[in-house]
């Protein structure tokens, strides 16, 4: 059994005991599985095709607005217009049934709400590079953070409160820490199948130069947007799912710039970006540490919290896994030509 | 829609004079971070997110000692100072570190960097909304419809003569030369003898000053709030992204320009203010991408 199986075993064992072992942390180790999604998923554009995005959260709040409409609107008469101006004292009694298709249903709609978005958003996004491919995205959320809360037929700036869950509390958490531990599993082997393919690495020859990557024949905008569609599915998905578990949304809840869309980021700097399990340990240190500053440094937590992400991008960018590489590089498979060193080394002292 | 269209051409023209003059106000804020912003961009590539967190932070220290009374003249040099130094600081501990690494770092550590600004100035003095009240005559027009603060003319008249004095340093003092010959080639003003680190730590640490300096004005004519940075930073973006680096004249232009967008947008649908600036940012980098495109180039 190799290195990574039994890692497997672990985060699987963890994942499927933790809930039940501390049933107080549930949530938490829900939010953990979010984060470990989103980190993978902004990884594949932003780690290993090279287009750092800030705006991938713009597909998490899409997702969350059309679930919620899509579950209202299905199975309450009166639509979802009348439910939100009626600000949350419309609480129509769900039959399990329809609470649980709607919720399939949204989850499914705003996956594809966020791969549609993320097709018209690839088609004037990617001539831009770096820097600017970065403020674009931010301006992207930024903007339709801005944009949803002007529009009345969501709520406006007071939001929606979501159907209730038929069931206990306990079951509740339960149910939304499985389809959190689900999405995040799911994410994970399509990104370790999709990076051991052709397509793996052509993104990262796009990262590493695309001009040449393009002149060989790979078609490099259908690869992009690839990616980016992939990234945007899944964060519709759980955008649709942390919607339900919140249990109301508003432009603070959908669009968090700068705490989950900054997160993400972060988190797969931290662990090392570029890689298939940067992003996962970085999501893991970076959620527990994220944790304990709320629990422990209550009322200084963000300044903590940005004071981590300095220390991270500044002192320790390439990441944890990249430092394991640097460090260990025979265990990773990677060759150092150490001939070549010498020569430069030669040439220097020269 | 209709009926603010309405109201601004047929009932009441004189509203847009008021517009007009709010729009010149802050467009004046908006140039002197952007000036800073394209020299830091400019000179050492890095692109600092933070720049509408170090005017918000210009704007409560001012703030701050305002609560004190200390008066104005006395306010905008002690800012100047404070931020200069500050700024020096934040070069030594942060941006040291990743000049020379891939761009988006820069982009992300002073994204950091405004998280943490932003928290502390929170944690220090709330959530409110602020403002400073220099208790000046307001003058009013038209019955009453269009009122000008002469606090907000002298800010406007404080961003002319510092703006001046900027270009004036720029063009011909000795460190001004030196600043501009390092944006042009580090490596041979190095070789003529220019201590190219010390430029830098200058450069970030005068952006900050010109970011205090703004951040002062904002206070005297409009409100801060811990939160409002970003709206800073990406006017100044859209600014430096449409007039491109190094180019004064085209800077202000576009700095009035998306000063007048923005409180137009404002006058619309409150909500739109806030988004204005990132919008124009949205639309100068696609117009820009397209006019690229034709030459199968892209915006890098």
């Amino acid at each position: 059994m190799t290195g990574s199986n039994w890692t497997y075993v672990g985060l699987g064992l963890f994942g499927i005991l933790g809930p039940l072992l501390f049933p107080a942390y549930t949530l938490s180790i829900a939010f953990l599985w979010v984060m470990v999604l989103m980190a993978s998923t902004w990884d594949v554009l932003g780690g290993q095709t090279g287009y750092n995005s800030l705006g991938n959260i713009t597909f998490f709040g899409v997702g969350m607005y059309v679930s919620a409409i899509v579950q209202i609107s299905f199975f309450y008469e009166g639509g979802v217009g009348e439910y939100t101006s009626a600000m949350g004292s419309i609480k129509p009694e769900f039959t399990e049934f329809e609470y649980f298709a709607g919720l399939f249903l949204g989850i499914i709609a705003a996956g594809l709400a966020g791969l549609l978005l993320s097709v018209i958003f690839s088609s004037f996004m990617f001539g831009l590079r770096g820097p600017y491919f970065a403020i674009g995205s931010l301006g992207l959320a930024i903007a339709a953070a801005e944009i949803t809360i002007t529009i009345d037929y969501v709520g406006g700036p007071s939001g929606i409160s979501m159907p209730l869950f038929p069931g206990d509390i306990e079951l509740r958490s339960t149910f939304f820490y499985a389809i959190c531990f689900g999405f995040a599993i799911a994410a994970h082997f399509l990104l370790r199948w999709l990076y051991s393919t052709q397509y793996g690495l052509a993104i990262n020859a796009i990262r590493d130069d695309e001009d040449k990557a393009e002149a060989m024949g790979i078609p490099t905008l259908i690869y992009k947007r690839i990616g980016w569609g992939i990234a945007a599915f899944f964060m519709g998905c759980i955008g649709a799912v942390v919607g339900n578990m919140v249990g109301f949304i508003d432009k603070e809840v959908a669009y968090p710039i700068p705490t989950f869309g900054i997160f993400m980021v972060a988190a797969a700097l931290l662990g090392g970006k570029g890689t298939l399990w940067g992003p996962v340990l970085g999501a893991i240190i970076f959620h527990v540490i994220k944790d304990a500053a709320w629990t422990l440094l209550l009322g200084f937590q963000w300044i903590a919290l940005g004071l981590l992400l300095i220390i991270n991008i500044v002192y320790f960018q390439q990441g944890i896994m990249g430092w394991l590489q640097t460090k260990f590089p025979e265990r990773f498979g990677i060759v150092v030509d150490q001939s070549k060193v010498r020569q430069s080394e030669s040439k220097e002292a020269a | 829609m209709l009926d603010t269209l309405q109201l601004l051409f047929v009932w009441a023209p004189v509203v847009n004079i008021q517009l007009i003059l709010e729009g010149i106000f802050i467009g004046a804020i908006f140039a002197l971070s952007a000036y800073g912003l394209a020299l830091v961009w400019g000179v050492m590539n890095i692109k600092n997110l933070a720049q509408g967190d170090f005017v918000i932070m210009g704007g409560y220290m001012a703030f701050g000692l305002n609560m004190y009374g200390v008066p104005l003249f006395i306010i905008l040099p002690i800012v100047l100072v404070t931020m200069f130094a500050y700024g020096w600081v934040v070069y030594v501990l942060m941006i040291k570190r990743i000049l020379d690494q891939d761009m988006f770092v820069s982009l992300l550590a002073t994204f950091g960097l405004s998280l943490l600004m932003q928290q502390v100035i929170n944690r220090i003095y709330g959530p409110e909304v602020q403002t400073i009240d220099m208790k000046l005559p307001v003058f009013e027009m038209f019955d009453g419809m269009v009122t000008v603060p002469s606090s907000k003319l002298l800010a406007l008249l404080l961003a002319a003569v510092i703006a001046l004095a900027v270009v004036v340093f720029m063009k011909r003092s000795r460190t001004g030369q030196a600043i501009r010959a390092t944006a042009q080639d580090p490596r041979a003003a190095r070789v003529l003898g220019i201590n190219v680190d010390r430029i830098y730590a200058f450069t970030f640490a005068f952006n900050s000053a010109l970011c205090g300096a703004a951040g002062v004005l904002v206070s005297i004519i409009f409100v801060i709030q811990p939160f409002y940075g970003i709206t800073y930073s990406m006017g100044s973006f859209a600014i430096v992204t449409a007039a491109g680096l190094g180019n004064l004249p085209a800077v202000i232009v576009s700095a009035f320009g998306i000063g007048l967008f923005t409180k137009y947008c404002g006058f619309f649908e409150s909500a739109y203010e806030y988004a204005a600036p990132v919008a124009v940012l949205l639309a100068v980098l696609m117009w820009r991408q397209v006019r690229m495109r034709k030459n199968r180039q892209v915006v890098r």
